[in-house]
């Protein structure tokens, strides 16, 4: 007896009872479309996450002062423009390639009869190279603005919406008041993408010339006669040369902040790599979080199909008893129902992949900023898992119906 | 009236005819809770090959219980079943299920034929467990020795009762077994389709000498076959040549008052008085 024939038989066990066989697979279509389905949301959050940082570019290292990891040190000494000039000098630092300085004063913006709060920062002229920013309208910062220390800005789409109505104005020339100041807008800087983004809107920002913000809008001496600083904005040299460059900050800062144990260090340095690892981690333990809750009506789709396979059995005890006093060995009883079991599950599995095709398709229609998809691997998955459930919970039906009497089976009523 | 199901040439006729059934001192037991139920007690039969044999019985007689023994559907407490020159009683599971398929056809009651299946693949079945090929060109040729040629694609619930049971007869002789075990067959018949059965039954006897085994408990059933083997209490108490087998359909079966007139009068099933003594 071969393998089509017990499929045929196992076929026709299932059409007598097409209702029965399609409420059964729910469970397993509503496990195997939950999988699917919450597997490539959770990627899709991960590809989001992930494009929305290599936006920044891939060799970016940022350093800012933070207070030190052991508590040993109560004051923090601030990041000086003297250290970040020295970290620019190829003698101390050649892995750093670009460095940008970045200070920022949280400040009362008024134009246009609107005013919002939030933090202008004070950036070097090369802020928009280093971090790969370009400018919509107008022009960027420019070193005669740093020089002169200009009252310049140059505005976010989302701080010229919130001025001017519209995020398409051309503000260029017009003048909005920083704390109680005069500045001149000078440029728009291109939207960036990711609105509902985890980093914030990066859209909601406000550049000027850093020698203004450090001198006319704070006092911000340092004690090596510098001016503060509040984040380096650092290109490595080349992406494999991002430990190094980490190490040389280290050393120097290390120096100059005359830090001798580890654990000391006010400042702390985070490459794009480890924000991204981090988020990337936690997304991760979300999507196998929810899998599993996901798996788990898997199960009791699996123990659904048992017990209907139970029922199946104890139904056709007659034709048990039949096909063995014409022949069939027991294995081939336990084959007929195995199978059945299997078809049952698989079908399942199928449309549940379907199912979980449309979720994700819903999804995306839902939340247009993810491009969620179904991935070849969910699918391979959802099969072989469906699959197994067929084999597992139909063994044990399969093996009562292989098991049974004939003469009992033929005498059942 | 209906075309032949043709078997392979028989081997030479030998000078004493082979027994297909061959039992010796069986015995089966059953524990009901404490109580042990002595269903056979030391039963001895032989059947020859090509024998007519009824075995008769009041319920609880053991003739189930013998049935299901000869059939290989159960194995005997004690004793030893040699079935076409194999001893059964020794045999595992899946080598009784050899057995079934090889050397024996069932013919039940009920028909026991399965829901939404043709009558073609009912045939086949025997045929798909032994694992021979041109499954459908043997069970075509079985259909038609009772003459069911055209109705191959019909479904039971499509056929009568008498049409189902020849279904099943052809399904029982499409192996070429030793023996065609039938229990009951015309019970769940009328009396026109019942003797329509019984002349298949009479033909394949006749014509291709099938060993057919009858487990009944009606006479008149009874006196259509060769032999009757009584049953009572579990042991054998008349084994019987029957002495003018009826045809099938040659003559009517007499009405119930008549019938009891006949078994008053006469001898049972073909034989004397004295002989039961």
């Amino acid at each position: 007896m071969n393998i089509g024939e017990s499929v045929r038989i196992a076929l026709d066990g299932l059409l007598t009872n097409r209702l029965r066989a399609l409420l059964t697979t729910l469970g397993i279509i509503i496990g195997v479309g939950a999988v699917i389905g919450l597997v490539s949301l959770g990627r899709g959050v991960e590809n989001f996450i992930a494009a929305e940082f290599q936006g920044l570019g891939s060799n970016l290292l940022f350093v800012f002062s933070s207070a030190p990891a052991n508590g040993t040190r109560t004051t923090i000494q601030p990041l000086s423009t003297i250290e970040a000039e020295a970290l620019d000098n190829p003698s101390v630092a050649p892995s750093v390639g670009q460095l940008s300085q970045e200070f920022v004063v949280p400040a009362l913006v008024v134009g246009e009869a609107v005013s919002i709060q939030l933090g202008v920062s004070g950036v070097t002229p090369n802020w928009d190279d280093v971090r790969s920013w370009t400018t919509d309208k107008g022009a960027f910062i420019s070193a005669e603005d740093v020089d002169s220390t200009a009252r310049v800005a140059v505005l976010g789409t989302t701080v010229v919406e919130a001025i001017y109505g519209d995020k398409t104005f051309d503000p260029v020339g017009r003048t909005i008041r920083i704390n109680e100041r005069v500045f001149t807008v000078i440029g728009v800087m291109a939207e960036q993408g990711g609105g509902i983004g985890v980093l914030g809107d990066q859209n909601e920002i406000i550049f000027i010339p850093i020698s203004t913000a450090q001198t006319r809008m704070d006092r911000a001496r340092t004690r090596d006669g510098g001016y503060r600083v509040d984040i380096l904005n650092i290109q490595a040299v080349s992406e494999d040369r991002m430990d190094q460059a980490v190490r040389e900050i280290e050393a120097y800062l290390d120096q100059a902040h005359a830090i001798t144990f580890q654990g000391e260090q006010d400042y702390s340095i985070i490459s794009q790599a480890e924000l991204l690892n981090s988020l990337g981690s936690i997304t991760g333990v979300l999507t196998v979080f929810l899998s599993l809750i996901a798996g788990v009506s898997l199960l009791v789709g699996g123990i659904g199909i048992m017990n209907i396979m139970l029922v199946s059995v104890t139904e056709r005890t007659r034709e048990i008893g039949l096909r063995k006093a014409v022949g069939a060995r027991g294995s081939d009883i336990m084959l007929q129902f195995l199978i059945e079991s299997v078809i049952l599950s698989a079908l399942g599995g199928a449309l549940g992949v379907a199912l979980g095709w449309l979720l994700t398709w819903i999804g995306g229609q839902l939340v247009p900023d993810l491009t969620l998809s179904v991935t070849g691997d969910a699918v391979v998955l959802a099969t072989v898992v469906s699959t197994f459930i067929g084999v597992f919970f139909g063994l044990y039906p399969a093996s009562r119906a292989a098991k049974m009497r004939p003469i009992d089976a033929l005498r059942f009523e | 009236m209906f075309k032949l199901f043709k078997r392979e040439a028989a081997p030479p006729p030998s000078s004493e005819p082979k027994a297909v059934i061959d039992v010796r001192e069986i015995a089966k037991m059953y524990k009901m809770g404490d109580v042990e139920v002595h269903a056979l007690r030391g039963v001895n039969l032989k059947i020859m090959e090509g024998e007519f044999v009824s075995i008769m019985g009041p319920s609880g007689s053991g003739k189930s219980t013998l049935m299901n023994i000869l059939g290989a559907l159960d194995q005997p407490t004690s004793g030893d079943y040699f079935l076409d020159g194999v001893n059964v009683s020794r045999l595992s599971e899946s080598e009784l299920a050899r057995v079934r398929n090889k050397k024996i056809g069932f013919v039940f009651q009920s028909f026991n034929l399965l829901k939404r299946t043709s009558a073609l693949r009912q045939v086949e079945l025997p045929l798909m467990y032994a694992g021979v090929s041109g499954r459908q060109k043997k069970a075509k040729a079985a259909l038609e020795s009772v003459g069911l040629g055209e109705r191959l694609n019909h479904l039971p619930s499509e056929l009568s009762g008498g049409q189902q049971q020849r279904v099943a007869i052809a399904r029982s002789l499409v192996n070429e077994p030793a023996m065609i075990l039938a229990d009951e067959p015309t019970g769940n018949l009328d009396s026109r389709s019942g003797t329509e059965v019984m002349q298949i039954f009479q033909r394949l006897n006749r014509e291709q000498k099938i060993t057919v085994v009858f487990v009944t408990h009606d006479p008149w059933i009874a006196r259509h076959t060769n032999r009757v083997i009584m049953l009572r209490d579990g042991s054998i108490i008349a084994d019987q040549q029957v002495k003018n087998p009826l045809v099938a359909g040659a003559s009517e079966r007499p009405s119930l008052a008549d019938e009891m007139e006949e078994i008053l009068q006469d001898a049972y099933y073909g034989g004397q008085q004295e002989e039961y003594n």
